[in-house]
């Protein structure tokens, strides 16, 4: 029993140990055993993984290929549509280009030659240019003329002020005796003043002027219009009058003698050589009418275009003598007395141009 | 006594007179009340009320010639101060009478007469064309052709107040043949006769092209020119007036002024006188620069743009100021070159102190701000730009910067005096919002440069070199 129970003490003491070595023996195999199941995990989690990579990357290869094969066979697609595109872009660039070029020159022709000439406004402003200079020159001229025009009356008028003073002043003139103001003795030379009144005429009296009446013919005397000629007939004597007393005229007569107009005699009414005027204003008026100056013929006498030729009887180179009919002067000059010619004078007959108008009644029949 | 009943005494001592035996009395007292009317309108008033008016308008067709110089005297003393005042001289038919007088052998009278009707007929249309309808035009063309000069004189001032209202008097002036004679005596060395010629002729031609193309026909050029270098200053007035009004209808008619040399003429008389006799010269400039480009650079090489520049600067009434404005804009405004010959005078910064002045009047800043802008869109002279960056407005270096924006891109040396000169620093400065028209510009200005450039030119850069030079760590060695 003992024995028993010792080595149940001895068994119980180790229990624990046993207990300890138990769990810790167990605990070391499982230490491995976790860890050997780990690597045989590892190896085969591994070796899986390599078997499926494996497959996988043939997938990809595959894949890869495929993929490549589409992907070149889109790009060929595209690339061809990128050429055909960059190949149409440049030539249609070009094709600009080219019509640019077209057009460019084609604008500049135009331009030039139909819508603006760039020479043509060159020239315009030029020959403008000219232009306003020659104006300004013109005018500058042209003010010129006229301040000298200006100044010239201006001096003028001077003058002529100056004149008139000296004309006025001519008494100051100076005389052997007395020298005038202008003429001091001290001076050297004269004052120009005094040169100008030894020139000058001494101003008259000034008549009124009497306005420049323009000469009255005989014809407007007779007829007496003008305010100044006589009063004509016409006017009455005034009313009231008383009558004078004895052997006079009546009032009416006397006035009417009086204020007769005038009535000159044919004589003294027509010019002395009327005839010749007379004449002269007929040739005048033909002159200014006629177109032709020959003579018209009767048309009966155009075929008289023969001259006349006179018979031997009756001619004869001994003419009339002109002298006793038409010239009556002496043939010489020299006992002429005076070189003009003597004038026609026409005859008058005064025995009838008084009748019955005189104021005496005498040789009248009453 | 207030003068208005001291006025009805007189005219009622007046009227009685007006019928006297005497004829000298007569005579007389017409023209005392002529006188009267002639100083004051509120007298001309008292005439006619007083009933003087029918009076002597019946008596103007029996009397002798004094009385009728006296009786139009007095009509045109009461028709020249108001249109109403004429309108009761048309009422009580004085027209006839007055026609009839122009018919008279006395020039005095003829002049009397023709002086009335001008008189009444510069109020208004309706009074122009009643004397129109009188059957003044015919005389008055007639009385132009008489010996006496005051009678031509009066006649062609009838005459211009006639046709300066509407166009179909004028055609009424132009078919009673009064152009040619006119034109005739443009030549005639009176001063007084030539101002009237010139304005008869001016106030025909404004109307319409075909009117100043008749005037045209009748040769007046290159006669009237010598106008231009008349010593009688309105003389010269009227005669640019007439170039003026020709020259603004149509091109062709300008182009025949420049051909005649009239551009050069023009432009030496407004260098020959000062003020308001100036002002039709610079219009007439105006006028022909703004039809066509060839006319504009005709008036340049005509050397217009130095003297409309001097008239500028040294006129002092503002609305010269703003017709040389406007005619350097109209010449200014075509092209490149146009606008570099304005430019180089240097007037674009006369007209922008003009625009910022605030003592111009609005019409003078309106047509400077007009002429600057249209100058400088088409102007690439740089050097004339370059002080418009420094003080203009903003909305004007709008456009300023545009142009620089046009320029510099192509031109190299242009570029490096924009940069010498400061030009690139001020454009950096100036504050755009982004994506308005100056920042784009301003940008595309700072394409043209490089960046470093650009950078060193920025505001602040020197801060921003200091600020990296403060928080340079040197190496440690």
């Amino acid at each position: 029993m003992r024995e028993a129970m010792a080595t149940l003490a001895r068994l119980q003491a180790r229990s624990k140990a046993v207990g300890q070595q138990y769990y810790f023996r167990n605990s070391v195999v499982d230490v491995f055993r976790k860890k050997e199941n780990d690597a045989a995990v590892k190896i085969q989690s591994w070796f899986r993984g390599c078997r499926v990579r494996a497959y996988i990357r043939h997938l990809h290869r595959a894949a890869i290929i495929v993929q490549k094969w589409w992907r070149s066979y889109s790009s060929r697609q595209h690339y061809q549509l990128v050429v055909k595109l960059a190949y149409y872009t440049m030539k249609m660039n070009l094709y600009n280009e080219m019509a640019v070029r077209i057009q460019r020159r084609w604008r500049g022709y135009k331009i030039r030659k139909y819508c603006f000439d760039y020479f043509y406004l060159k020239e315009y402003l030029r020959a403008v240019t000219e232009t306003n200079d020659a104006i300004r020159d013109a005018l500058e001229e042209f003010a010129e003329m006229k301040e000298r025009e200006e100044k010239k009356a201006a001096l003028e008028r001077e003058e002529k002020k100056r004149d008139y003073q000296a004309r006025k002043m001519h008494y100051l003139l100076s005389t052997k005796q007395i020298p005038g103001i202008y003429n001091s003795p001290f001076r050297k030379d004269p004052d120009p003043w005094e040169l100008r009144l030894q020139k000058a005429k001494p101003l008259t009296h000034q008549r009124p002027r009497v306005k420049q009446k323009h000469s009255i013919s005989l014809t407007s005397w007779l007829a007496c219009t003008s305010n100044r000629s006589f009063p004509r007939s016409e006017i009455l004597p005034p009313i009231n009058r008383k009558q004078c007393q004895g052997p006079f005229r009546d009032i009416a007569e006397v006035l009417e003698q009086r204020y007769k107009p005038l009535e000159p005699t044919l004589r003294e009414a027509e010019p002395i050589n009327e005839l010749k005027e007379a004449r002269e204003d007929l040739r005048r008026q033909e002159w200014i009418r006629n177109v032709n100056d020959n003579m018209f013929l009767p048309f009966s006498s155009y075929h008289k275009n023969e001259k006349y030729v006179p018979s031997m009887h009756s001619s004869s180179k001994y003419g009339p003598n002109s002298y006793g009919c038409q010239r009556f002067r002496d043939e010489n000059p020299k006992k002429w007395i005076c070189p003009k010619d003597f004038q026609t004078v026409l005859p008058s007959f005064d025995l009838f141009s008084k009748y019955g108008k005189l104021y005496s009644k005498a040789g009248q029949i009453v | 006594m207030s003068q208005r009943q001291v006025l009805q005494g007189v005219m009622s001592l007046l009227r009685p007179l007006l019928l006297d035996v005497v004829p000298t009395i007569q005579q007389t007292a017409a023209l005392a009340l002529g006188r009267l009317a002639n100083y004051n309108d509120d007298l001309a008033e008292a005439v006619v009320k007083g009933d003087i008016l029918p009076q002597l308008v019946y008596s103007l067709a029996e009397q002798n010639r004094f009385y009728k110089k006296a009786a139009a005297f007095v009509l045109r003393a009461v028709g020249k101060h108001s249109p109403q005042l004429a309108q009761a001289i048309v009422d009580c038919g004085a027209l006839d009478t007055l026609v009839i007088c122009l018919e008279d052998f006395d020039p005095g009278v003829k002049e009397a007469a023709a002086w009335a009707l001008g008189y009444i007929a510069r109020h208004n249309a309706e009074l122009s064309q009643a004397v129109v309808d009188a059957g003044a035009v015919p005389l008055l063309v007639l009385c132009i052709q008489e010996p006496e000069v005051a009678l031509k004189r009066i006649a062609a001032s009838a005459l211009s107040d006639i046709s300066k209202h509407s166009p179909e008097l004028a055609q009424t002036v132009v078919d009673a043949g009064a152009i040619a004679h006119l034109a005739q005596m443009i030549l005639n060395p009176d001063a007084k006769l030539k101002r009237q010629i010139l304005s008869a002729l001016s106030q025909i031609a404004k109307h319409s092209v075909d009117l100043a193309e008749m005037v045209v026909e009748a040769e007046i050029f290159p006669v009237v020119l010598t106008c231009l270098k008349d010593k009688d200053e309105y003389v010269k007035k009227n005669a640019s007036t007439l170039i003026r009004e020709i020259a603004k209808h149509t091109p062709e008619l300008s182009q025949l002024i420049v051909n005649a040399g009239g551009a050069a003429a023009v432009i030496d008389c407004i260098g020959s006188c000062k003020g308001n006799i100036r002002l039709p010269g610079i219009m007439m400039l105006g006028y022909v620069a703004a039809h066509s480009e060839n006319l504009a650079m005709a008036v340049i090489i005509s050397k217009g743009v130095p003297q409309l520049s001097l008239c500028l600067s040294e006129e002092p009434e503002d609305h010269i100021k703003a017709a040389a404005a406007w005619a350097l804009g109209q010449i200014g405004r075509h092209t490149p070159e146009h606008a570099r010959a304005v430019a180089v005078t240097n007037t674009l910064p006369v007209l922008l102190s003009l625009y910022m002045s605030t003592e111009s009047s609005e019409d003078l800043q309106v047509k400077s701000k007009k002429a600057i802008k249209s100058i400088l869109q088409k102007c690439t002279y740089l050097p004339a730009l370059e002080p418009f960056l420094y003080d203009a407005p903003p909305n004007i270096l709008k456009h300023v910067v545009g142009q620089f924006s046009k320029v510099l891109p192509h031109d190299s040396k242009a570029r490096r005096l924009f940069v010498t000169s400061g030009g690139l620093k001020k454009v950096q400065e100036i504050k755009a919002e982004p994506g308005s028209l100056l920042q784009e510009y301003i940008n595309s200005i700072n394409n043209c440069y490089p960046e470093e450039i650009v950078r060193y030119y920025s505001p602040g850069y020197s801060e921003t070199l200091l600020q990296r030079v403060d928080s340079y760590q040197p190496l440690a060695n």
